[in-house]
């Protein structure tokens, strides 16, 4: 597959892991009364979707940043792909 | 001063240099290398300094080839520095105090190999080795990429013949054998 | 009579004469023969015996569809199996022997197999040796495994080399025929970055193999013409002798270039092949079409072939298969290859074709009607013609060309789950719309049979993948005939009727396999093993879809078609492994000191890719024990070195360093003053152990920090994910400095006498207590950094310079201790003190321990949000009964304590269910006189003291254990505080 890296163009899946559902970016309040379930669905609970899908890529051999891939898991095809700083920042992740 | 004898990466008192019939695979020891990230909030500070140093500041997949000081773009507000280590040896040093608190210096001269790789047949060997579209790459394209599994930089210098490879220095051997049985396949 | 079968004509070079041997017999061909074409030029038509029934075959083919002519290719070390003859291309000294024969092969003492075939239909070996079950594996399997497979292996090493390499183009074309030519040209004119591939040696496809002119001059002339236009374009690149194997995602494709195969051996340095990983934004697939046999009685005869293979021979290699030659068709293309053959001098027994409505001839005989048997047991000599009348004829030939139609040739325009569609007016499947991103279809590939269609369609083809705009332009006269076909797939009432010549399946296996409820097309193929041999049923399988829908009662496109996979052709290991392979299998990572401990004989052990001094032998020393007992002792008594630069080094600074360590550290770092180390236990988020290591604070924002050696990659993985995706705005900037310090564990309670005197700075106790750490500098100048952190448990530093110069501190502390006795170690003897100290290292945090587990469950800060602290909570890995790290001590000092070995009551049953724990790691402790082990016992905290049993039924062990704590040596910790 060729990711479409947000800096750097077009460069082969080859270089990134794979980590799976983007979901894992929602990190859950340790302080909420809710925590232990939160954490519980958070770790171990994952959509399967087949179809579209975003996902964590982290490019290793390359510019070590973590993206959001969307990636369609039937037909490989890749809509869109962010950096995951951006989309973390962009759902209220600070510090 | 010290009297500590330091090696070269390939393991030996001097720069390694093997030639064939169209390219020359020179180890080059005489690099200081130190990586400058901007500090969060900082950035434009940190372009600035980069700039004074650099002449410009290097994008995304480029490198800035200035003397004596160049750079090359490492990932999102990261770079590497690099200058002669006979005239820049506490390179990082000097970098940490000209950018003060606008950004995070860390040495890098130990951590890598450098080999010079020119001569006519030098795309055909890229070709063999890496995934990078060496023939579309211009001076001052710089990219990170894997060569025999080792993530490496790629960098066109000025010379249309000539790329410099940066490699993890722990595995300069393999990396060195590689480059080597490359030549041979494409001499 | 050398060469009998030699015509006049051909793109061979008479003037080089290359001279080869095919199972002793030597013979002579010419440059640009196959060793299939030469072979017939010689008279040869039988070489090879089929799969199963070990009958006599002949070619099939001219080209990489062959199912038959498969050889042993060159001798001793180089030996390939199952070659095809069809491209194997010849060259002075080729040695060649048939495959798959039990005696020579013209007398194979397994065609006995044919006597039986009734009982070796379809499914027979999943009907006959399913009973006793026993027969199995003692009986049965060792005789199949036998008799299976075709050619042998040599056993020896490879000689040769292999390359990987990436190729980028804006437009990859795939096939050099008529279509792939025009294509190359259209596109290359207009300035694109082009590939041409192509699998023969000679680039036209059938241009080579047929009479017909474009313009005014031969196809095969006009193919030579635009590849010297090509050639003269820079931003063209040809590449003969490379097949594309497959469309992968995103345009990229994988292809093998056979740079060395035709040559006696490889020139020196050069690889014998390259597998290419081609990045193409745009493909246009020109590889053909290919032509299909009709299945009849005996028709796998040596001499029986596809009339195009006829056709090809004659016009291209300039050979006949025989002298005399007969022609069974169902379309006009068979009569083609007729006139071509007549036109070279071959007699012509006849033309049998199926059609009423068959073109007639002047110069031979036309037979309405169809083949219904052979003769001749080794080689064709009669064949037998039911004519429409019903009157019986006998055609004299050695040689019958069968021509069925043509099957475009969409194998590529599959690999991304496309499927072909089905056109009745050539009865073939041609590619559906589903192709794969970027690919477009030209010439026969995509039914265009004609060579004007294709000349069209590849013009077409470059002018739409490029987006260019206007009419095409004019092309050159050539032959534009439509086909003209009636589908015909096999002759009714065969016994024999031969489908897939390589794995031998009849017309009447596929009507065994419906009869026995087969209906699915890849049911059917895995039943009768149709289309499963090495050239995937090319010529066959179109048969058998199309038998199929006749018994099903269906059309040929509902049956629908097996999924075409890569590679499109059989592909070496060896190309696949490319460079990694022996030493070069992955790169190593050598350390500072590795050529200063070659020196000292060190004995290395691989840790990852790291080599590491397992430890140093010394003279008179005749087991590793013995080396390793006296490193340790040393080391306890006085002081040891060792090389530690492997662990994982990652620096961390920013105003938030501190705030983003306790992230990832379920430990507190915040309150860590500057110029002190402090242990970190690393949490995955489901609360099980994932690290550990140490961060030093050199500055209020700046933190070196340790990962264990394995570990380094994915912690850094880590820690990037947590900064980026979860703490986006935090002040912290990463990087790994692994490599870049040389850095030397000096343990022992001379460490610090030794240190002192390299040192510029005062380290006694006072000044650089226990877990400090610092950037100093040593020998009067040098960059370095100092911590004062023990694994070993004694008065213990590590030491780090620039990496350049670790060859020169090791001998710096080798020539400073030497008062001392500075012994170095290695990672056996750095394994014996911390079990000797209880630390946890990889067999602990084996990925199924928790902080609790270590017996660090009270280092998890309950003040503060850190990765996993949520999660280690919860009920089921706390409370009673949990997992706890406890020592390992036998009762009878001289028994073992292996590691693996299970703990059970001391009086309890022992079995599974009476599990208590497990032994992690173990060895004989040179300080105390036995063995020790530490491991996790449940509840073990509250079990000191505790009698056991260590079992391990496999390996025979049953000792008696005492529970200690972990800690053997100096469980207090004052030796390290001294």
């Amino acid at each position: 597959m060729i990711i479409d890296h947000p800096l750097l163009g077009p460069r082969d899946a080859a270089e990134f892991t794979y980590m799976g559902d983007a979901k894992l970016i929602d990190r859950p309040d340790w302080q909420s009364d809710t925590a232990a379930q939160d954490f519980y669905e958070y770790g171990y609970l994952r959509d399967n979707p087949a179809g579209w899908h975003e996902e964590l890529w982290f490019h290793e051999a390359g510019d070590r940043s973590w993206l959001v891939v969307t990636r369609n898991t039937v037909t490989h095809e890749i809509s869109k792909v962010e950096l995951a700083r951006d989309v973390a920042r962009a759902k209220g992740r600070s510090k | 001063m010290h009297d500590l004898q330091p090696l070269t990466a390939l393991g030996g008192t001097t720069a390694q240099i093997d030639s064939f019939a169209h390219i020359t695979i020179a180890e080059n020891d005489g690099l200081a290398l130190a990586s400058v990230a901007a500090r969060l909030g900082h950035e434009a500070a940190c372009h600035k300094t980069l700039k004074k140093l650099l002449g410009a500041v290097p994008a995304p997949g480029k490198a800035v080839l200035h003397d004596p000081e160049a750079g090359f773009w490492m990932g999102p507000d990261q770079w590497m520095i690099g200058a002669p280590r006979e005239t820049h040896e506490l390179l990082a040093d000097t970098l940490d105090a000209l950018f003060g608190k606008t950004a995070s210096v860390t040495e890098q001269t130990g951590a890598w190999v450098c080999f010079d790789v020119t001569g006519l047949a030098m795309p055909d060997l890229c070709e063999r080795v890496c995934a990078l579209p060496i023939r579309k790459m211009a001076a001052g394209d710089a990219q990170r990429t894997m060569i025999h599994q080792l993530g490496c930089f790629v960098i066109r210098r000025e010379s249309a013949d000539h790329i410099r490879i940066l490699g993890p220095r722990a595995s300069a051997g393999s990396l060195h054998h590689t480059l080597i049985t490359a030549a041979h396949a494409v001499a | 009579m050398t060469q009998m079968n030699r015509l006049a004509g051909g793109q061979i070079d008479r003037n080089k004469t290359c001279k080869f041997t095919f199972d002793g017999k030597a013979y002579t061909g010419h440059q640009g023969d196959t060793l299939a074409s030469a072979l017939l030029a010689n008279g040869v038509r039988l070489m090879g015996r089929s799969f199963k029934y070990h009958r006599p075959r002949g070619v099939l083919t001219a080209g990489s569809e062959e199912p038959n002519a498969l050889v042993e290719l060159r001798a001793g070390a180089r030996q390939e199996p199952n070659t095809r003859a069809t491209t194997a291309e010849l060259y002075d000294g080729l040695f060649a022997k048939s495959q798959n024969r039990l005696g020579s092969l013209k007398f194979d003492l397994l065609a006995i197999n044919d006597r039986f075939s009734n009982f070796l239909t379809a499914g027979f070996y999943y009907k006959t040796f399913m009973w006793p079950a026993a027969f199995w594996e003692k009986l049965y399997e060792p005789i199949i495994r036998n008799a299976a497979g075709l050619g042998s292996l040599s056993l020896e090493d490879d000689p040769d080399v292999y390359d990987k390499g990436f190729l980028h183009c804006d437009l990859l074309i795939i096939g050099a025929g008529p279509a792939g030519l025009m294509a190359a040209l259209t596109a290359g004119r207009a300035g694109t970055d082009v590939i041409l591939a192509d699998e023969d040696f000679a680039v036209g496809g059938r241009l080579n193999s047929e009479t017909l002119t474009i313009g005014d001059q031969s196809g095969a002339a006009w193919a030579a013409q635009a590849m010297t236009e090509l050639r003269s374009l820079p931003n063209v690149r040809i590449m003969p002798r490379t097949t594309v194997i497959g469309a992968f995602d995103h345009g990229i494709y994988g292809a093998v270039e056979r740079v060395s195969d035709h040559m006696h051996t490889p020139d020196a340095g050069k690889p014998r092949q390259i597998l290419w990983r081609l990045y193409a934004k745009q493909t246009i697939l020109a590889a053909g079409a290919i032509e299909r046999p009709i299945a009849f009685e005996n028709n796998d005869r040596p001499g029986i072939m596809l009339a195009s293979a006829l056709r090809t021979y004659a016009n291209r290699f300039a050979v006949t298969a025989d002298k005399r030659v007969a022609i069974f068709t169902n379309n006009d293309d068979g009569h083609r290859t007729a006139a071509d053959l007549h036109a070279k001098g071959v007699k012509i027994s006849a033309v049998v074709d199926v059609r009423p409505d068959a073109p007639r001839s002047m110069d031979y005989e036309v037979l309405q009607g169809e083949v219904v048997d052979t003769k001749g047991r080794l080689g064709l000599t009669f064949a037998e013609v039911k004519q429409a009348d019903g009157n019986m004829r006998t055609l004299e030939c050695g040689a019958l060309g069968m021509s069925g139609g043509w099957n475009p040739n969409v194998h590529m325009t599959c690999h991304q789950r496309g499927r072909p569609v089905w056109n009745a007016d050539i009865a073939a499947f041609v590619p559906g719309a589903d192709l794969p991103a970027g690919m477009v279809v030209a010439g026969a590939a995509n039914g265009d049979l004609s060579t004007a269609g294709a000349l069209r369609g590849g013009a077409a083809a470059a002018k739409q993948a490029l987006g260019l705009k206007g009419r095409l332009p004019t092309m050159p006269e050539t032959e534009d005939k439509p086909i003209n076909l009636k589908p015909f797939w096999y002759v009714e009432g065969c016994s024999r009727a031969w489908l897939d010549q390589q794995n031998d399946v009849t017309v009447k296996d596929v009507k065994l396999s419906h009869q026995e409820g087969f209906r699915s097309v890849e049911h059917l193929k895995r039943y009768t093993t149709l289309g499963m041999a090495t050239d995937q049923g090319k010529t066959s399988n179109m048969g058998g879809l199309a038998i199929m829908a006749e018994l099903a009662g269906k059309t040929i496109p509902e049956v629908g078609t097996t999924i075409f996979r890569p590679p499109y052709t059989p592909t070496a290991i060896g190309v696949l492994g490319g460079r990694h392979r022996g030493q070069e299998f992955h790169p190593k990572r050598l350390t500072p000191s590795h050529r200063w401990a070659t020196e000292q004989g060190a004995i290395f052990v691989e840790v990852g890719n790291w080599l590491r001094a397992q430890w140093f032998p010394r003279k008179g020393e005749t087991t590793w024990r013995e080396s390793v007992d006296r490193e340790v002792l040393a080391t306890r008594n006085s002081v040891g070195v060792c090389d530690v630069t492997t662990l994982g080094k990652v620096d961390v600074q920013g105003t938030d360093a501190a705030a983003f360590l306790n992230k990832i550290y379920c430990n507190g770092f915040a309150l860590l003053a500057v110029g002190k180390t402090r242990y970190g236990l690393m949490l995955r988020e489901d609360g099980i152990a994932m690290d550990d290591g140490t961060a030093a604070r050199l500055a209020e924002d700046h933190f070196v920090v340790t990962t264990t050696t394995a570990n380094a990659l994915p912690v850094y993985r880590h820690m990037e994910f947590v900064r980026q995706c979860l703490y986006p705005d935090m002040d912290v900037q990463l990087i790994s400095t692994t490599e870049a310090w040389a850095q030397y564990a000096v343990a022992g309670p001379n460490s610090r006498n030794l240190l002192s005197k390299i040192v510029d700075q005062d380290i006694s106790n006072d000044a650089f207590p226990f877990m400090a750490c610092a950037n100093i500098t040593i020998c009067g100048g040098l960059r370095a950094r100092l911590f004062r952190i023990s694994f070993s448990g004694e008065l213990a530093y590590e030491i780090a310079v620039p990496t350049a110069y670790g060859d020169a501190l090791m001998r710096k502390i080798m020539d400073a201790g030497a008062e001392f006795d500075v012994t170095p170690y290695g990672t056996e003897a750095l394994g014996v003190m911390r079990i000797e100290k209880g630390h946890a290292a990889g067999n602990e945090l084996n990925g199924t321990t928790t902080a609790l587990n270590l017996g660090m469950g009270r280092m998890v800060s309950k003040k503060k949000d850190s990765i996993g602290s949520t999660l280690s909570e919860r009920e089921g890995l706390n409370g009673d009964g949990q997992l706890y790290q406890v020592g390992i001590k036998p009762v009878d000092a001289n028994d073992p304590v292996p590691a693996g070995a299970h703990l059970m009551n001391a009086d309890g049953p022992i079995d599974a269910a009476h599990d208590q724990g497990y032994v992690t790691s173990a060895c004989f402790s040179p300080n105390l006189g036995h063995a020790i082990a530490i491991g996790f016992l449940k509840d073990g905290a509250n079990r000191m003291g505790e009698t056991m049993q260590l079992v391990s039924p496999l390996t025979r062990v049953h000792v008696d254990v005492e529970i200690t704590s972990a800690h053997f040596i100096d469980p207090e910790g004052e030796r390290l505080r001294a």
